[in-house]
This record gives C-alpha cells, structure tokens and sequence, in this order.
C-alpha cells in the first residue's frame, strides 16, 4: 500500500486523516493501526480519536496541543500504519428477523422517497445486485462475516462491511431522500455498508430486517451493555443468524425481563489470511461454534 | 425546586458537554452559544460551566417553589416575574411561589437561564448535557415537558443579586452574521466556481436549524468535480465514503444546501465536507434564527488561532469582571 496518507485540519479542533478515498479492509487495518499508535502517544489536550471507515480524526485542544505539533505526531507514527494486520477481537453473533412487519410498515410509509416504489427495499436490493429473489440476498446477507469499520453517526450505530471479495460486496443507493423515521435496531445498508440503527430516527439507508438485541442503552440494562452503554467497538466482526418470528418474539421477552444475552467469543482475525483465500477465510468464522 | 408550567419550544439542560465519547457516535452536546452560557452562571456566583437552561426561540414558564437567584443571556427575551419585567444580563432573585416566563424573543434564539447552584441533574459521561437522539443526560436524556420538577444545587455563598454585565461582556445577537471558515477536508471536491461562490454568497438560515445543525439556503448551488466515485462512496458526487464529521463542519448533501453541524453533531457520514466553521464562531451561529442572514468566509488555521485566542481573553475578562 502506497497511497499518501492526506492531512486536513477541520477547524482548530479537529485533524482529518484519509487513508484512502476508497473503502478497503487494507485501509480500515491502516486506520485502526495509526489510530491506536496515536492512543499510545497518550498525548495531553487529544480529547478523542474518532475511527471511520478508510479515515480517521483527532479532536483536541489546541491550548494544550498545538496544531503543528499534534500534525508531526501523527505523521510520526505513518509507518505503523502497514505493520499491524492481525486483530484479537470479539466475534459476535446477531440474530435477525428479516423481512419484519415494522420495517415493512415504515417502508411502506416512505416509498415516496424510494428509487422503487412499486418494491420493497429486500426486493429492490436482491433485484440491483443480481440476486434471484429476496431469500437470495437473505442467503448472500446472512451468509458471510461482516467487520464493524466504524461507530457513530448517532450514538453507538456500526458501519459494517462484509468479507467477501470485491465483487460479491451487496451494494444498494441510499434512499433518493432520507427518511424522517427508521424503527429502533434496524438492518440497513446503504452503499457498500450495512449498519444496525441504535435509535429511532431519521436514516437514509435501505431496511432489510430487525434485531431484538438492543446495541444502546444509557440505562445499560443487560449484561453484555454493562461495561460500556455502547456496545460496539470498530473491529468487531459481526455474524447475522436469520431468525423466525417466534424466536424474535421469545427474545424481545428476554430483552423485557433482562436476561437476553448475545453470543460473543474471542477471535484472532487475519488480514492477510483473508487477502489469501476471500471465500474460505471467513467461511471459518461463520462456522465457529458460538 | 422548579416545576415546569410550560416547557416552551425546546428547553433542555446544557452545560459545557462532554469529551470523549464522540468516536462511539456520542457529540459533545452543551450550550450551543457557550459564551451566554458562562455569562449566565457566573452572574449568580456559579462555575462557569454549571447546569442551565437552554432556552430556545420560545422560552418555558417556571414555578418556583423556593427562593432563588437567577440570571437569563444570551438571546433577548426579557425575562417576566409574576408579570414584571426584569433585567436581562443581571441576576435577581425569584422568591417562592413566584412564576418565571419569557417575552417573545427580540433577537438571537436561544436564551440561557442559570440558577444559583445550578439545575441538580445526575452527571452521565462527565456531563449534566442532554443529547436528545441518544436519550442521554439532561432531565431524563429529554427537553424538558409540563410538569417536570427540576431539583436544584447549593448556591454558591457569594451569589449576590444586581451582578449584571456591561460594555464588550454584554451578548451580541441579531443582523447579519459572518462566520469564519477554515477551507478543508474535501474542499478539493469543489469546482473552482463553486468554491468562489459559497464565499461570495449571502445565505439564509433555513427552518431546518437545530442542535445537530443549521442548514443554509438562497446561495448558488455548489458544483462537485465530477469523477468517477471511488469505491464504497456513494453516487453523487457530493458523496464519500462515510468519515467522520468535525464539530462545525460544512456539508452540501447534492451540492444543494450546506448544511454546519454543531453541538449535537451526527458523528460521521457520506458527504463531503468542504470546510469548518472555527470553535470561536460556533456561539454565534447558535443565535442565529431561520431566516436570519450569514455569510462565510475563509481564513488561515493560523488566523483561527488567533481568533480562539481573543475567544478567550473575552472569557477571562467575564471571569474577572464577575469574579470581583
């Protein structure tokens, strides 16, 4: 990887990196890699660094670290940025119910907005992507890994993107215009990113599907929220379990009486095993027992 | 304690926020106009970045059910006692059974009324700051509704009322504002027409003006280069591949409406943004009303430095002042 790293400073309060313009798990590793060398800095007057997908930021306090220095610190650590292509992280499992009748009631409400009105957002994602029918882009959703390369928008969503090679990635337009309203936990996906909504609210992305597990909560109810009232971390690789309505409603009654809990295991994820075999490498995460 | 008769239009408990959440998506929050906010604390022997209210367009009604000092800044609303009008920028004291509401606003939008001791709301991450869209801090991670019932701190010993604000300390708000821009991040992106006439340009402040945001309106729309979109980016040419957004950056979803982020900022997402309104300037653009007119323009990160330089003598000067 020899793309140039490019600098901005957005203000006098934030650094922007961009490791790349376009989106690559060689660049999210790049970021993730400088991010965390930075973090080891422990530079006073850095208040946050902020992980996205192929880019980074930095915000600080210019009182305590000056611009120029804080630039020369971050250049300081570039050469990290290639070093670094193993990961100990969670992988996590989340059951989804696709095709819901919320998502299908809020789509329904907005297809004004859509590309397609005369479809569904499943069928018009499994129609753009040369998939035969919905089960098919259920089958191509649920059926390999996806890395969590980013957290945020609103508190505690994740950006995932899939392990899968360059040309099987799921790749759908954002809404024409966003929506006002997006059911709590819902599927999207916009781009080449998938992403779990955290909250309800505005979004703009495609809606697949929901999950009963909450991923925020500011009262940190279950046990998988108490260390932290976000869930998420970037890195995290994330595996969708197709459920039923049954199994969803059994689960929403564990989430309502506290003791709905996810399948999270250790993993030792390699970047370069994945480079090496893009179909068999994440095949092996998918059937680890969880 | 306080009990709210009528919340007004969107009230919520701001302090100075909190750092260091925003990479899980979690904004600063805090006064919008920080400034104000500080004025308001420390006319009624508060720290400066004690607990108030944030007092928007249209401001709440309040009984009290105790003795109090307060103070109102920021935007010009005179404040009204049992009916009496009363003093912007000066602290006076509201005795108990009294009611506390608001004239229609005059200039700037958001009004900020401090307690001695402060509005007694659980700290959540190192701040007393409501984020509305992630339900957290605040009274109940909400604006506030009828009925609520705000506990308040002890008051400081040398809160003493008649303390007001004078010359330069006072709050400036109304007319046409210029805001300071640092050109950046995806400035690139712009045609060289469209980076000239976002900086020629007087723009409106649209109704879409919030604590995520304000958006602008009634300049030309602002061409992108196009391109052949990079992988993962989206197919406008405004789009990127999602990153993070700065406290104050400039969006323009479609090259449309550009759109400044503020306290309660979206973290990140897939537009580029072609610039950031400096710290300094933030405060200023959380008292402007839709409709009210702004212009941009650039300058060095050098002269924005400066700029935060002056930003906090001015804050030093507030301190002193009132202090003494």
């Amino acid at each position: 990887m020899t793309t140039a790293i490019r600098y901005s400073f957005g203000g006098d309060e934030h650094l922007f990196v961009e490791l790349s313009e376009s989106m690559s798990l060689e660049a999210f590793f790049r970021g993730l890699a400088m991010t965390r060398a930075v973090q080891a800095l422990q530079l006073p007057g850095i208040h946050d660094i902020c992980l996205a997908n192929a880019s980074f930021q930095v915000r600080f306090d210019p009182d305590v670290l000056p611009p120029d220095r804080l630039l020369a610190a971050v250049q300081g650590v570039e050469d990290l940025a290639v070093a670094e292509r193993r990961l100990a992280t969670r992988l996590i499992e989340i059951p989804v119910l696709y095709n819901d009748p919320w998502t299908h009631e809020t789509l329904m409400r907005f297809r004004d907005r859509h590309q397609d009105p005369s479809a569904t957002d499943l069928e018009y994602a499994a129609r753009i992507n040369g998939l035969a029918d919905v089960e098919a882009f259920i089958a191509a959703h649920s059926g390999a890994p996806w890395f969590v390369s980013m957290v945020g928008f609103v508190a505690g969503l994740p950006f995932m993107f899939q392990m899968v090679e360059p040309e099987r990635q799921l790749q759908v337009p954002k809404y024409l215009r966003p929506r006002t309203d997006t059911p709590k936990q819902t599927l999207g996906h916009g781009g080449c990113f998938g992403c779990i909504y955290s909250v309800r609210g505005a979004g703009g992305y495609q809606m697949f599907g929901v999950t009963p597990a909450p991923i925020y909560d500011p009262a940190q109810r279950l046990d998988y929220l108490q260390e932290h009232m976000v869930f998420f971390r970037p890195g995290d690789i994330v595996r969708f379990r197709a459920i039923d309505r049954a199994e969803y409603d059994r689960m929403l009654a564990q989430v309502e009486e506290g003791s709905f809990t996810l399948n999270i295991r250790p993993v030792d994820f390699s970047l370069d095993a994945f480079l090496d075999d893009p179909r068999g490498y994440p095949r092996t995460l998918m059937e680890e027992p969880a | 304690m306080i009990k709210v008769l009528k919340p007004g239009l969107a009230t919520s408990i701001q302090d100075l926020g909190r750092e260091g959440y925003y990479h899980l998506g979690i904004p600063p929050s805090g006064a919008m106009d920080s400034y104000a906010l500080r004025a308001a604390n420390l006319l009624v022997g508060n720290v400066p970045g004690a607990a108030a209210l944030e007092c928007t367009l249209l401001g709440p009604e309040l009984h009290f059910a105790e003795d109090a000092l307060v103070a109102l800044s920021g935007a010009r609303m005179t404040p009204r006692l049992d009916g009496a009008e009363m003093p912007l920028d000066e602290a006076f004291v509201v005795q108990a059974g009294q009611v506390l509401k608001f004239d229609y606003l005059k200039a700037g939008a958001r009004g900020y009324l401090a307690v001695a001791g402060g509005f007694d709301v659980p700290e959540v991450l190192g701040s007393r700051s409501t984020y509305t869209l992630g339900s957290l801090g605040g009274f109940q991670g909400r604006r506030l509704a009828v009925g609520d019932e705000l506990a308040v701190g002890t008051p400081a010993t040398s809160a003493k009322p008649g303390t007001r604000l004078s010359g330069d300390l006072l709050p400036a708000c109304g007319g046409e504002v210029t805001l300071r821009v640092v050109p950046g991040l995806y400035h690139h992106r712009l045609t060289a027409d469209a980076a000239e006439a976002f900086f020629a340009d007087t723009w409106t402040v649209g109704s879409e003006a919030d604590r995520i945001g304000y958006r602008f309106k009634g300049g030309r729309p602002l061409a992108f280069t196009p391109r052949e979109q990079p992988f993962g980016a989206g197919s406008d040419p405004s789009n990127i591949v999602d990153s993070c957004y700065p406290i104050g950056s400039i969006q323009v979803p479609a090259g449309l409406e550009p759109i400044v982020l503020h306290q309660d900022a979206v973290s990140g997402g897939g537009y580029a943004m072609i610039g950031t309104v400096i710290s300094s300037d933030l405060d200023l653009i959380g008292q402007l009303q839709p409709n009210q007119k702004a212009r941009f323009v650039a300058i060095t990160l050098e002269d924005a430095l400066a700029a935060r330089r002056l930003y906090k003598e001015r804050l030093q000067r507030l301190e002193q002042v009132l202090a003494s």
